[in-house]
């Protein structure tokens, strides 16, 4: 019992940078701009978010600048798409290599230590939150436990990251700005015949993608860990892409991806080496590929197609 | 896209590494030259360590010296045969990755001298420095063992390569002299260079240790055992940090650092050179040969009994006399200590 709590909190921990980044480009790719510059955005908004934490000495002013950053690199990526109706993929991919360059280069010139920055103390960072009666109610067998261990204890934008889906679910599905967002990116033609902007609607859409990349970025570098390290996003704006295309582009779904694509993370962490019965101890390799096993598994033979937003990856344009 | 930023990036490097050393005189015969792995040169880690070395060879003797820090694969040959070609000598580089790049510039210097650390070169003009880390491991595993409360005791490497299965070997083979029943977690960040720098992972592979009843963790993962020692500090046990002193990182809350003196290595290649003493080959730098030993000072002063300092420095003086050996991972790349 005490093993698997152990294992879903690692799991939550996991999940939550993921989660985020696939929220992220949920938005995006509704409104039909196909983002995989998923992992730039975080990369940026983990330096930024660093970087500011670490100069000004406050948490908040780190997410902020995380944010801020991530938002920007948004913007580039919508501007070179939206206005100048460019390659999305190419754009998306020039997005992730300008964030670990700079990253890198900026991180190098203003703290000297080969691209990282400085460790940052416990006031600069987002730190575990104790829920109220976590202690008391932990005393509760099974239900007070999970309160304990597992709802309890993560840090706030973890809270934040598993607020987002329904928030998410009803901005999309239950607003007007919603219903404009997933229409421009089904049938722009349609949208702009009605009088709004694709553009302003697909700009708002990018930014919205921005502010959580940036919130992921700083869930790494000022949440977990406490510090920038060059290249610290490791591949997962690329899993959330994957988890994106497995949920079928809905947001609660999206949240199951992330927690089984986390859920592997975590098995993959804690059974590392381990003796398991049956099997014995599994190599490194197989437990590190289990996820990218799984994912073309699923995708091939579970669940179903996954259509894209049909207008996405494809330029606007108004007249011929 | 990355090659045109990386080469403005080389450029920026590039001048403020010309700019910034000024020429040695013509009274010296050494016009060292140093070239840094990935990381750079302030890395918290054995980059600086060689980093150390050479301003200790500058301060001593007057004697400036040229380093560049690299930014991708790409530039280690570029760099190496730069310094070549200028008349610098001797061309020290740092770390296994340089290795086919240097196979190939010694020889179009032959009379260039050049020295690798971490990795053998067989070629007549290179000094091939390597480290004995399993004894360095060994002793900081005796360290940890003495410790540990809950006789458990834990090991993140970076990327799963036989150079970090030494380490771990070794520390798994000190814990075990000090305490047989002791359980060792051992686990590896990953198989891609990417495992070098995931903080994020190294600490959900310390917590992961740490609930399993681990109180002690050591890290041989450049910056993925930055999250090691993190995790550690958080949850209030010990972290044992690696290749440089990294006690300071969080006083009080690391035991020790296993300490690879790559800066005495870098030195030593330097003065050879200025005192005509130089010799290429092997150069194996065990305890004896003071290239290995673990870190002690202010900061984790209050954690190192007495009795615990005698155990290492017994272990220690066992090693030199050649009373215990340390099994070497990497001469049959297996673990008798499990």
């Amino acid at each position: 019992m005490e093993t698997l709590v152990q294992l879903l909190d690692l799991t939550v921990r996991s999940a939550v940078p993921l989660l985020l980044a696939c929220l992220a480009g949920l938005y995006s790719e509704r409104s039909g701009i196909v983002d995989i510059g998923l992992e730039g955005k975080m990369l940026g908004g983990a330096f930024a978010a660093a970087a500011a934490a670490a100069v000004t000495g406050s948490a908040w002013l780190g997410i902020g600048a995380g944010i801020m950053v991530s938002v920007g690199l948004a913007l580039i990526h919508g501007f070179a798409s939206i206005t100048n109706r460019g390659n999305q993929i190419v754009s998306g991919v020039a997005i992730n290599f300008i964030a670990a360059g700079a990253a890198a280069l900026l991180g190098n010139a203003w703290f000297n230590q080969g691209g990282r920055t400085p460790q940052l103390g416990s006031e600069q960072r987002f730190n575990p939150l104790e829920l109220p009666l976590a202690e008391t109610l932990g005393q509760i067998p099974i239900i007070g436990m999970l309160y304990e261990e597992l709802i309890s204890g993560h840090n706030l934008i973890a809270y934040v990251a598993f607020l987002m889906v329904p928030i998410t679910w009803w901005v999309l599905f239950r607003t007007r700005f919603g219903l404009r967002l997933r229409a421009v990116g089904e049938n722009p033609a349609a949208v702009d015949t009605a009088g709004i902007s694709v553009s302003w609607a697909r700009y708002r859409a990018v930014i919205c993608c921005g502010i959580l990349c940036g919130l992921a970025g700083a869930y790494l570098s000022i949440g977990v860990s406490a510090g920038f390290v060059k290249d610290m996003t490791a591949g997962r704006g690329f899993i959330a892409l994957a988890a994106l295309i497995f949920a079928k582009w809905r947001p609660v779904a999206a949240m199951w991806a992330c927690l089984l694509f986390g859920f592997l993370g975590a098995i993959e962490i804690r059974y590392q080496g381990v003796d398991l019965p049956v099997v014995g101890v599994l190599p490194l390799q197989l437990m590190q590929a289990l996820p990218y096993i799984l994912t073309v598994i699923l995708l091939a033979g579970f669940i179903g197609k996954a259509i894209p937003p049909r207008a996405a990856g494809i330029p606007y344009t108004k007249e011929r | 896209m990355k090659n045109f930023m990386l080469g403005l990036a080389a450029a920026a490097f590039a001048t403020v590494a010309a700019t910034g050393a000024a020429l040695a005189d013509g009274h010296a015969k050494a016009k060292p030259a140093l070239v840094y792995d990935l990381g750079g040169k302030n890395d918290k880690s054995f980059n600086e360590s060689a980093y150390t070395g050479a301003e200790r060879f500058k301060s001593e003797t007057g004697i400036d010296y040229k380093d560049f820090e690299i930014q991708n694969d790409a530039q280690r040959e570029q760099a190496m045969r730069r310094f070549a070609r200028d008349g610098h000598n001797p061309v020290v580089v740092i770390g296994f990755s340089q290795a086919a790049a240097l196979e190939k510039v010694s020889q179009e210097f032959p009379d260039t001298k050049f020295a690798i650390v971490d990795m053998v070169v067989e070629k007549p003009n290179v000094r091939s420095i390597l480290f004995s880390e399993h004894e360095g491991s060994y002793l900081v595993g005796v360290m940890a063992a003495k410790a540990s409360k809950s006789g458990k005791v834990g090991f993140v490497g970076g990327m799963d390569i036989p150079l970090i299965r030494k380490f771990a070997c070794g520390y798994v083979q000190g814990v075990k002299s000090v305490n047989p029943d002791a359980e060792v977690f051992q686990n590896m960040t990953g198989t891609t260079g990417a495992a070098w720098n995931d903080p994020v992972k190294g600490g959900e592979l310390a917590k992961s240790q740490i609930d399993r009843g681990a109180d002690v963790v050591y890290h041989a993962a450049g910056g993925t055992g930055i999250g090691v020692l993190q995790a550690a500090a958080d949850a209030g046990a010990l972290g044992i940090g690696v290749d440089s002193n990294q006690n300071g990182m969080h006083p009080g809350k690391v035991l020790t650092s296993m300490l690879k003196r790559v800066d005495n290595a870098v030195y030593d290649a330097f003065k050879d050179v200025q005192d005509g003493d130089w010799s290429a080959g092997f150069d194996v730098k065990g305890l004896k040969e003071e290239g290995v030993g673990y870190a002690m000072d202010d900061n984790n002063k209050p954690l190192v009994s007495d009795e615990m300092l005698q155990a290492v420095e017994a272990a220690a003086a066992d090693i030199k006399s050649g009373k215990v050996t340390v099994h070497n991972y990497m001469s049959d790349s297996n673990c008798p200590a499990g």
